[in-house]
């Protein structure tokens, strides 16, 4: 018998779910303890962040908001591992990666707020980077797009686009890293697997055993990592971004972590899954085990945990109150990004619209 | 001056501005070494190179995605999508991205990019490649919808939409690619977008149509003159964004109004044609607005296709029913 292809999928993790190390070649930046804490204060400030999210939502301030409890170290790991040159086409709930790309706080409240403003993000990088994708997976051929164009135009630059396990069934997904092992282009997919798609489970998904070989299919380099230790996504996510850089081609990376969540403030989880399964999720917290970790190192406490989490809720407080002074926009907004300029023909509806805001004043 | 048929109109524009603006790239399936299966990008991979000039996997999602990666990236794409048939699973990324990203990011993100596609029917094409379905994208805000139907108006309106900072459709009549030829300046020059063209003044009847129905219309303004008509014709180009003031002024002119065109009746763009005329003329009609179009039907294999498509004769029945009615 002879064989046309062979493949292995690797799985890497540096952390068990208790945060013991569990293997010896830490790679730099895990050896750089300041750098471990600055990762840890932004995943603990995302969690914050959520918290606060939710509250508002519950409170009637926030429209329906997706929440990334669970996904810190996915996100922020997959965020500060690019650098600013880099684009990230995220899909709607990957806020640890975007607040650390310069997305504020007050932005997120203001697009599920319902204010098309939450997009137009102020600060670098998170400026020239993609807004909340949410058609599922349509992101992905966004960032296959810009890859291509980065390539065309000789950039040492890497698109990156995230989606979930759901996401991954998608087209979009299979098109987008189809192209980029045909045309070699810089482009690292991350398969942020939760294991649900709103009530839909991981394995009614697909019948592959891991969804990194998804990737293998297209050519690409794949890897899944334990998307709840932060060293293991950051260290596959350099690599990917490494390679991608150096013109070697475009990877997949599957994150496997846990929605601790609900899907959205809309949905109620407890309709499709049991609380055991959430109680044996809680137990690989991804907060808790690089906590445990830095504890162990000595580089971080109790003390130092609830100076943090104080001065995250300042800062939220902060975001709130920008968000909620926030003036909504005039009826004209809706016509005014419409086109560059106002064609003809539409002036004349927005000169009703405009009408009729006149006389129910 | 070489004369030019209206798709090699098509590969004159694009080359032009491949050759003036390194951000605009062409993209799509045989676009490459093989010139397109209707040969509108022959010679462009050769000039410019296998990544300006890109063969995409087959997939029609990938091309139109790709498409707005890149525009959002500040190239400026052209897409192209083989035939109107396989466009639908373009839809998504055209309505959800291309057509919104301006407005969603209040401007941050904006998508100049093209889609072309030979579309409509009459060329005895294999089912699925006959479809004529501009009005499922004259719904879509932020879209412009394009129609050229002659190679002078191919060659400036594609320049036109090439330049533009928005997401454009162009929709290429493949019944009219080779029809016949013109005199087409490669200068450079785009014509505007955004406006109806009056092909032929007239004082009785206005007949206002777009794409390759623009020969039977104009065909039948021949036959209505020998009886003693005067219709004007408006080729409508732009469909989307509408220049309604064009078709209003004909109107008012004219009192009558035959609208023409190759896609399915209900719900057609001659509705909301008809529709804005009842709005805005009702008092300038003498007749009721008639429309000549394709039936509620699939449009069937070629055998029976001609049938199908809105005939010269009908064009001239029609005209006739407005005159007669008052």
């Amino acid at each position: 018998m002879s064989i046309a292809a062979k493949f292995e999928i690797e799985y890497l993790q540096y952390l068990d779910a208790e945060g013991k190390q569990v293997r010896d070649d830490l790679p730099a930046f895990a050896q750089d303890l300041k750098q471990m804490v600055e990762l840890y204060k932004l995943m603990l400030s995302t969690r914050v962040f959520d918290a606060k999210s939710i509250a508002l939502q519950r409170t009637g301030k926030l429209g329906t908001y997706a929440s990334c409890l669970g996904h810190e170290a996915a996100h922020v790991g997959i965020g500060s591992a690019m650098n600013p040159e880099d684009v990230l086409a995220p899909s709607y709930r990957e806020y640890g990666a975007q607040l650390y790309r310069g997305v504020q706080p007050r932005e997120v409240y203001m697009y599920w707020g319902g204010d098309e403003r939450g997009n137009d993000y102020q600060k670098e990088p998170a400026r020239h980077d993609f807004a909340w994708s949410v058609p599922i997976a349509t992101q992905c051929l966004h960032a296959a797009g810009s890859a291509l164009a980065f390539k065309i135009r000789g950039e040492k630059r890497v698109a990156v686009c995230t989606i979930g396990d759901g996401g991954s069934s998608k087209g979009d997904f299979y098109g987008a890293i189809n192209i980029a092992g045909a045309q070699n282009l810089p482009l690292v997919a991350v398969i942020v697997n939760n294991q649900w798609a709103i009530s839909v489970p991981r394995k009614i998904q697909s019948g592959a055993p891991t969804l990194a070989q998804k990737g293998i299919a297209a050519g690409l380099y794949s890897i899944q990592v334990d998307g709840n230790d932060i060293i293991a996504v950051r260290k596959a996510m350099e690599d990917a971004l490494e390679r991608a850089r150096n013109g070697q081609g475009g990877s997949v990376i599957e994150a496997v972590t846990y929605r601790l969540g609900d899907h959205t403030t809309a949905d109620d989880a407890r309709r499709y899954r049991g609380e055991q399964e959430v109680k044996d999720a809680w137990a690989k917290d991804p907060v808790k085990r690089l906590k445990n970790w830095l504890v162990a190192k000595k580089v971080w406490d109790e003390k130092k945990e609830e100076a943090w989490k104080a001065e995250c809720d300042d800062w939220m407080d902060n975001e709130v109150n920008a968000y909620l002074e926030t003036k909504t926009q005039p009826l004209t907004a809706m016509f005014d990004y419409t086109f560059a300029e106002v064609p003809a023909d539409l002036q004349k509806q927005r000169d009703l619209a405009l009408s009729l805001e006149t006389k129910a004043h | 001056m070489a004369q030019i048929t209206l798709i090699e109109a098509v590969t004159q524009a694009l080359a032009y501005e491949m050759a003036h603006d390194p951000s605009v790239v062409v993209l799509g399936e045989d676009v490459g070494v093989n010139g397109g299966v209707f040969r509108a990008t022959q010679g462009l991979q050769e000039k410019f190179g296998e990544l300006r000039v890109l063969d995409t996997p087959l997939d029609e999602t990938t091309i139109a995605g790709v498409t707005v990666g890149l525009a959002a990236q500040g190239m400026k794409p052209v897409a192209e999508a083989q035939f109107e048939g396989f466009i639908y699973p373009m839809m998504e990324q055209i309505a959800c991205h291309a057509a919104r990203l301006r407005n969603r990011t209040r401007g941050r993100i904006t998508v100049p990019a093209v889609w072309r596609a030979p579309w409509g029917g009459g060329i005895r094409a294999p089912e699925h490649h006959s479809e004529a379905n501009e009005h499922l994208f004259t719904n879509i805000p932020g879209l412009r919808v394009v129609m050229p139907s002659s190679p002078a108006r191919a060659y400036g309106l594609l320049l036109a939409a090439i330049r533009d900072p928005d997401p454009v459709m162009f929709f290429e009549p493949k019944r009219i690619y080779r029809q016949y030829k013109e005199e087409v300046p490669d200068d450079g020059e785009a014509l505007p977008l955004d406006v109806c063209f009056v092909l032929r003044d007239g004082t009785d009847v206005t007949l206002v149509t777009w794409g390759a129905q623009v020969k039977e219309t104009l065909e039948a303004a021949d036959a209505l003159a020998a009886e003693g008509i005067s219709a004007e014709v408006i080729d409508v180009a732009t469909l989307t964004p509408l220049d309604f003031d064009t078709i209003a002024e004909s109107v008012q002119k004219t009192g009558r109004c035959v609208i023409v065109h190759e896609a399915p009746k209900t719900a057609g763009f001659g509705a909301e044609i008809a529709a804005r005329l009842a709005e805005e003329c009702m008092y300038d009609l003498l007749a009721p607005v008639e429309r000549v179009t394709g039936f509620d039907t699939h449009i069937p294999l070629f055998r029976l296709e001609m049938k199908y498509l809105p005939s010269t004769e009908r064009v001239v029945e029609a005209a006739k029913r407005t005159l007669a009615a008052s």
